[in-house]
């Protein structure tokens, strides 16, 4: 990564706090052995390296870390988490940071990765558990996102994959409240 | 055997052969799955990513139905509902002020008297092992295989309680036991993806395509999952794969329970082969097998 000087002032003090009080992880054990970011199989998609991105909550670059690529392109393979000497839930991290993206409104790449999450919640919101064709339906309609997949969707529809009606549970509503108490 | 058995929504979806061919197995094995009642979804990917208490709550639910019905084991075959439930319950226990929150979110007590085990965990038990070894009917004789146990069935370590969590050995007991020429492999525990498949396709082309290649170094024929998204990312996209140069041939993909029902002379197994998008039967009939 290109050396970049960072002024005092975009350090916040209160990042590393606020994400180990989140995780009850020690994010500030980390010494950078970079393990997490050797095993990382998504490394390549990633703007910073895990190993990056533990070190700059530590430092602070709160902006820096909640409008990054990786905290979305993280696939919670859970490998850093397995492989950490200093037993720091990477991946947990990851999931803090991107709630903590979401719920300042910092979140800024992989919008369509946002728009998945979203239509999949809706789904369970809606039935307590998942309709895929909802689900499907929303999601494109959100990203205008069409034809991609199209021809997949159309096997697995044969197949009867994919559901016309949804299956729901008596609980739903029970499962509406907890998503109304969490939001 | 008595067990609670939570599908999740893959499997009454997208994978309905996984719980069709799971209810086999575990009815000729004397496994008594009973279906958790009320069941809702866990999850998944999408609420842990965004919402932490939300991810907990949905998963803790069905957690606290299972000890409402005084069940003791839970047994889930999807590897990513497996992992949720897992990690509601070991958040639970950790930290005892969530749970005290997630109670109340759920309005439903919980005391942690829950175990939960991977379906791969249940029928690789020595006990069951040595029950499918005296049924097997049809040996999966010249099938060469590897077994693919992705991330969420074994990682992490400190959640599912998985001792070789690097080098996982369930199925690999369950397809040498069908008789199967099983191979080794260093991708058993390499990630699919998993739920970046539709906003990200060309990762899951890109991570599967390294594991379908791979599988063919080892000398595979098809590739043995224990989880709906894997199989799903590595079953659907061969077609474009294969047109990009990308992978030396197609495989089929298929369940664990798949192949034991069919080593077990489970006839009605023979129904779920149409379900593959890639086509498991050309290989199967190449062993005599269906």
């Amino acid at each position: 990564m290109q050396a970049k000087e960072i002024a005092q002032s975009q350090l916040d003090s209160k990042l590393l706090e606020e994400i180990e009080n989140k995780t009850h992880t020690k994010v500030s054990a980390c010494f950078q052995c970079l393990k997490c970011s050797s095993g990382c199989p998504l490394a390549y998609e990633m703007d910073y390296l895990p190993a990056q991105i533990i070190r700059m909550v530590n430092m602070g670059l709160r902006d820096e870390v909640l409008r990054s690529r990786t905290i979305w392109v993280c696939a919670s393979c859970e490998t850093c988490t397995t492989r950490c000497p200093n037993d720091i839930d990477i991946a947990h991290v990851m999931d803090a940071l991107r709630e903590t993206a979401l719920r300042s409104g910092k979140a800024e790449t992989e919008e369509n990765l946002r728009h998945f999450h979203e239509a999949f919640l809706s789904a369970i919101k809606t039935w307590g558990r998942v309709h895929e064709l909802q689900m499907i339906g929303m999601y494109k309609l959100k990203t205008g996102r069409f034809m991609e997949d199209a021809d997949i969707g159309k096997e697995m529809f044969k197949r009867g994959k994919i559901k016309l009606l949804p299956e729901t549970t008596r609980g739903r509503r029970a499962v509406k409240r907890i998503f109304k108490k969490t939001s | 055997m008595k067990v609670a058995y939570y599908p999740g929504c893959s499997l009454h979806g997208t994978a309905e052969e996984y719980d069709e061919s799971t209810q086999m197995v575990c009815e000729a094995l004397g496994i008594e799955l009973k279906e958790l009642d009320d069941w809702s979804c866990c999850g998944a990917t999408s609420a842990h990513c965004t919402n932490d208490k939300l991810s907990v709550a949905l998963a803790a639910r069905n957690l606290a139905l299972a000890e409402k019905g005084q069940h003791k084991t839970l047994t889930v075959p999807c590897s990513a509902c497996f992992q949720r439930l897992k990690a509601a319950d070991y958040r639970m226990r950790e930290d005892k002020q969530l749970a005290g929150e997630i109670v109340s979110l759920i309005e439903m007590p919980y005391a942690g008297n829950i175990e939960v085990l991977q379906i791969i965990q249940i029928l690789a038990q020595p006990e069951i092992v040595e029950k499918i070894r005296v049924s097997v009917k049809k040996p999966l004789k010249d099938l060469k295989s590897v077994c693919y146990y992705g991330c969420l069935t074994v990682r992490p370590p400190k959640v599912t309680k998985v001792g070789d969590y690097e080098d996982p050995m369930y199925m690999d007991v369950l397809m040498e036991t069908v008789g199967a020429d099983n191979r080794f492999w260093s991708y058993k525990t390499e990630c699919c993806s998993g739920g970046l498949a539709m906003a990200r396709s060309d990762i899951t082309k890109r991570l599967s395509g390294v594991l379908l290649t791979m599988a063919d170094e080892a000398d595979a024929e098809c590739v043995v999952v224990s989880c709906p998204m894997c199989h799903a990312n590595l079953d659907t996209r061969q077609n474009a794969l294969l047109a990009e140069g990308k992978i030396p041939r197609k495989m089929p993909i298929l369940y664990v329970t798949e192949l034991l029902a069919l080593a077990m002379g489970i006839k009605e197994v023979g129904a779920l082969w149409s379900k593959h998008l890639v086509d498991p039967r050309p290989l199967l009939s190449s062993k005599g097998l269906a």
